[in-house]
This record gives C-alpha cells, sequence and structure tokens, in this order.
C-alpha cells in the first residue's frame, strides 16, 4: 500500500481518527509516521515463564546447569524437568531447588520474600508467631482506618488468641 | 440432571450489576492458590493424592462457616454439559476441565457455597484455588471476603507455607500470597479512539496484566479487558488489591474521558453504531456468540450513555451467561448443533430485549422527550 505522505510504498502504520463527526485512516510508512510523531511500537507480549527459565543461564546459575538429575526427595521431580514444564510438583520441591528458585523469583517477582499473610501451622516457632502478629497488628489498623468495625473486631479476638499467655 | 439442579441458579450473583461503576465493570474476582502439605499437586499429583485432599476439604467443609453448607460437585460425576456451565459460569477454569474428550481426573472438584459468593476449585493446577466474583467494582469487600474464608480453612487444613517463600504453589508466578485479583472491564470507547494501546501498554509498566473474559489463554472479545496482579510476592494482600483498584479507578476515568470525546466529536457516527447494534440484537434470527459480543458491547456502550432507555445493565449481563452454547443446551434441554445454537441465542436475545428492554426513541412523539419506558 501506498503511503499518502511520501508516495512510498510501504504503508505500514494505519492511523483511523474522528475528524467533525467523519471518520478517516490514514495509510503512512513507518518514517512518515514517526515524523508526524505517532507511536508505533506494538504491545510488548508477556515473557512466558518458560523463556524465564531458558535464561538460567550457565554463567549465573551453574548449580542448575551442573545438577539437571538433581531431584526432588519427596516427588522425584527433576530440576531438567521443572525447566521443562514450569511447573513444581510438591511442596518440597521449594527446599529441594531453594537455591534455583531463589533466583528465578527476584527475575519474576524482584525479590523472593513473602511479606504478606504469615500462617502458623500448629508447630510454628516463636518467630514466626511474632511475624503473623505483626501482619494481624497491621490488618487491624487498616481495618480501623477504613472504618470496618466488624472486621477489625475480629481481627482483634484472632490477635489475642494468637498472642502468648502471659 | 438431578446433579444439575443444584447449579442451576448458583453462582450468578456477579451478574446483578450492582457494585460500583457496573456499567464498565462487570464484576471483581479475587482468588488465593493454596496448596496442602504432604502431597503432590498439578501434573505431579497422583491418584492418592487428589483423592486425600478432596477426602480433607469434605471432611473439614463443615465446620468453616462460610463453606458449611456449600455443594462439593465432583466433576467427574457431572455430565458434560453441567461442566461446561460451571466454566460458562466462571466457577471452574478450562485447566480443571482436563483434556477434552477425556472425562476430569479423578478428585476434581468445585465447592460452591450457595449463600455467598465464594467458591473452591480442587485439584486444579494448585490443590485449591479459593475465589469470590463479585459484580461491579468492589475489590476491598472482595478480599476482605476470601481472606475470611482463607483464615478458616487454614485452621482446618495444614496448608504448603515456607518462612520465606509464602505459600507455596506449583507455579512460581504464584507463590507468596497465591493472590490473583481480577477486574473485567468493558472498555469499547478506549478501543474506538485506539487509546487502548496506550492502557494495556502502561498496564506492564506498572506490575498489572490484562486476559481475556474466560482468563488465562483466552481472547478479548466484546471490548472485554480483564485487568490483574502480574506479581504475587514481595507485596501484601491488601498493597495488591489497593495497588490494582487505583490502576482500574484511572482506566475507567480514560474510559468515561474517551466516551466524551466519542460524543463530542462523533456524535452520529457514535450514535448510529449503538442503534445498529441495537437493531440487529433485537431482530436478528441467528447470532454466532462472537457477533453477539461485538453487538452486546455497542449496546452495552449506549445504556451507559443512556443512549437506549428503559434497557438496563442487569439484562445486558444475563443475556452474556444465558446464550453461551452450553446454557443454551440447558434451556433446550438437549445438544445443539453450532447452527441451532446460533438461532436459539437470536431467539433468546430477542426476548429478553422485548420483555426488559424497550426502547422506542424518534417514534413515541406522544410524550415529546423520549422518557424511559419502565421495563419488566
Amino acid at each position: 500500500m501506498k503511503c499518502e505522505n511520501c508516495d512510498s510504498d510501504n504503508a505500514v502504520i494505519h492511523l483511523t481518527q474522528i475528524v467533525d463527526d467523519e471518520m478517516k485512516t490514514l495509510h503512512l510508512c513507518d518514517r512518515c509516521a514517526a515524523e508526524k510523531g505517532l507511536e508505533t511500537s506494538t504491545v510488548p507480549m508477556n515473557l512466558p515463564l518458560t523463556d524465564f527459565l531458558a535464561n538460567m543461564g550457565p554463567e549465573e546459575r551453574s548449580p542448575a546447569e551442573e545438577m539437571p538429575t538433581r531431584s526432588c526427595s519427596f516427588c522425584a521431580l527433576t530440576l531438567a524437568e521443572f525447566k521443562k514444564a514450569g511447573r513444581l510438583g510438591c511442596p518440597h520441591c521449594w527446599s529441594s531447588f531453594e537455591e534455583q528458585l531463589r533466583g528465578l523469583l527476584r527475575r519474576i517477582h524482584g525479590g523472593s520474600q513473602h511479606v504478606g499473610k504469615v500462617y502458623l501451622s500448629p508447630d510454628s516457632s516463636v518467630s514466626e508467631r511474632e511475624k503473623r502478629l505483626d501482619a494481624l497488628r497491621r490488618k487491624l489498623q487498616r481495618a480501623v482506618e477504613l472504618e470496618e468495625f466488624e472486621r477489625a473486631a475480629n481481627l482483634r479476638d484472632e490477635i489475642r488468641a494468637t498472642e502468648p499467655v502471659a | 440432571m438431578s446433579e444439575m439442579h443444584s447449579i442451576r441458579d448458583f453462582g450468578l450473583a456477579w451478574l446483578d450489576a450492582s457494585g460500583e461503576y457496573a456499567d464498565i465493570v462487570l464484576s471483581t474476582r479475587v482468588r488465593l492458590a493454596r496448596n496442602l502439605q504432604g502431597h503432590a499437586f498439578g501434573p505431579r499429583a497422583r491418584l492418592n493424592d487428589r483423592t486425600a485432599v478432596l477426602n480433607q476439604v469434605h471432611s473439614v467443609s463443615s465446620r468453616v462457616e462460610l463453606v458449611r453448607t456449600a455443594d462439593i460437585q465432583e466433576l467427574r460425576k457431572l455430565d458434560a454439559r453441567s461442566r461446561r456451565i460451571l466454566l460458562e459460569r466462571r466457577l471452574a477454569s478450562i485447566d480443571l476441565m482436563g483434556d477434552s474428550g477425556s472425562p476430569p481426573a479423578p478428585g476434581t472438584a468445585v465447592v460452591l457455597a450457595l449463600d455467598r459468593p465464594v467458591s473452591i476449585m480442587v485439584n486444579e493446577e494448585d490443590h485449591l484455588r479459593l475465589q469470590t466474583l463479585l459484580s461491579g467494582l468492589r475489590l476491598r469487600e472482595a478480599w476482605n471476603l476470601l481472606d475470611s474464608l482463607d483464615e478458616e480453612l487454614g485452621e482446618e487444613l495444614p496448608y504448603a507455607y515456607h518462612h520465606e517463600f509464602g505459600f507455596l504453589t506449583s507455579c512460581p508466578t504464584n507463590v507468596g500470597t497465591g493472590l490473583r485479583a481480577s477486574v473485567l472491564m468493558h472498555l469499547p470507547a478506549l478501543v474506538l479512539t485506539k487509546e487502548i494501546v496506550k492502557v494495556l501498554q502502561g498496564l506492564s509498566q506498572v506490575g498489572l496484566t490484562y486476559r481475556g473474559l474466560y482468563g488465562e489463554g483466552s481472547e478479548v472479545v466484546g471490548n472485554f479487558f480483564q485487568l490483574s496482579n502480574q506479581t504475587t510476592l514481595g507485596k501484601s494482600e491488601e498493597d495488591l488489591v489497593d495497588h490494582l483498584d487505583r490502576i482500574v479507578r484511572q482506566v475507567i476515568q480514560y474510559e468515561i474521558h474517551a466516551r466524551q470525546v466519542l460524543l463530542r466529536d462523533a456524535p452520529s457516527v457514535t450514535e448510529d453504531k449503538i442503534w445498529r447494534a441495537y437493531g440487529l440484537l433485537r431482530y436478528a434470527r441467528s447470532l454466532s456468540f462472537e457477533d453477539l459480543m461485538n453487538l452486546l458491547s455497542g449496546v452495552r456502550l449506549g445504556t451507559s450513555l443512556k443512549l437506549l432507555p428503559g434497557l438496563r445493565v442487569y439484562s445486558l449481563n444475563k443475556i452474556m451467561v444465558f446464550a453461551q452454547p452450553a446454557h443454551l443446551e440447558e434451556a433446550a434441554g438437549r445438544d445443539l448443533s453450532s447452527a441451532e445454537s446460533d438461532v436459539h441465542r437470536a431467539t433468546l436475545v430477542r426476548r429478553i430485549l422485548s420483555t426488559e428492554g424497550v426502547v422506542t426513541p424518534g417514534e413515541d412523539s406522544h410524550d415529546g422527550n423520549g422518557a424511559p419506558e419502565a421495563s419488566g
């Protein structure tokens, strides 16, 4: 298609405008479009996870490269299988491949430290209990600020139940 | 058919157009991914893992207030049409259905609370996917509701949790909070003015992403975009939800502005587009789902701009759900070929528009100003 501005043969930008209640479409080549100040880049595609995994390159992630047959002691998933499918096999995989996963999480999420809800299983340590209390108190403060009083009352009860008995 | 009965009316509260900005925001959804200690998940899960997970859910559900009265529907025990209905109501994912043609994997189930807008997918990619689906823009409310369910469930079931990584998931993109909050938005004016490209580009810069109507991997139809958080680790659940809320409100303002621009600069083109869409929906004898979604988009815009008096957003939401293939088959009581389905779809749309949305401007010269007529 011809560019309407310079008559070259490669009009690749098709701009639809509404002027005076009338729809008009301009066909322009890359250069003329750029001269008119039009944004010509397209929407970036979301990077699939497998690309992230493929990018766990040898120089930075040598443990992964050296031990593709390393496997999870619980479900027997190997590192190579994980890199291929992008899915872990069980909760224990997270400990088995902790080092590799930490690097991956930094790339995906920008860090590896969870800062949301703290979950307490029956055998949780004192420090985890403290962390959960901190999280609950932050929630309570927020609920009060937002005047969500019923929620605040529930949170207060939960804090009392979590606090060590004096 | 007996098993269908229990889900016939379930999970449609999000259609009622009751929430904030319900004309632009169809629904708000929040989901949490959770796994149980001691069991493999996802493709690695064996039969005994899947069964054990479902059994644990069965045994504790009566002690969890939010799902005490819930129905637990095992997918293998449902007929194919019922399963598709769950999918069309967004209560089950394509992943949960398994490979088409083969029966669903043992242990896959959906927990449907009958009196609350919460549900749980069991044995999908993760052992549990807790979700809530509300009408309009109600992110904080959705999060609070789901948080309560999660707290209760977490006391009964041993979640897999790591002091550094947070709640453990099958896919590293979900780890940490396990939270995905998403808002289904109708953005026709941004699409018409092509401003949408900038908006979508901007999203990735602020840590958000978008998908089509049916979630991951689905295409954008009818100008519906599902905006959601991209990352799940390193921010608290409240921060993730608030951030999405802020951006969605900004996008709503862009959309409203784009609508004003359309009405100001191209009033007759815009009105013509809307009325043509309405005319086709009102009188067509055959409609594909894609046709329907595109026309519905024009009519939804017209309703929102008050150009189609008498038509309610609720009626349009209802059409969107009940004109899907499995819902049409359920209403017809039999399987339908694609061509039959298109005819049934057009009939349903005509019936709803003729009974619920009476629109006759210009012709109602007797009252002079085209006042909205009462809708049924």
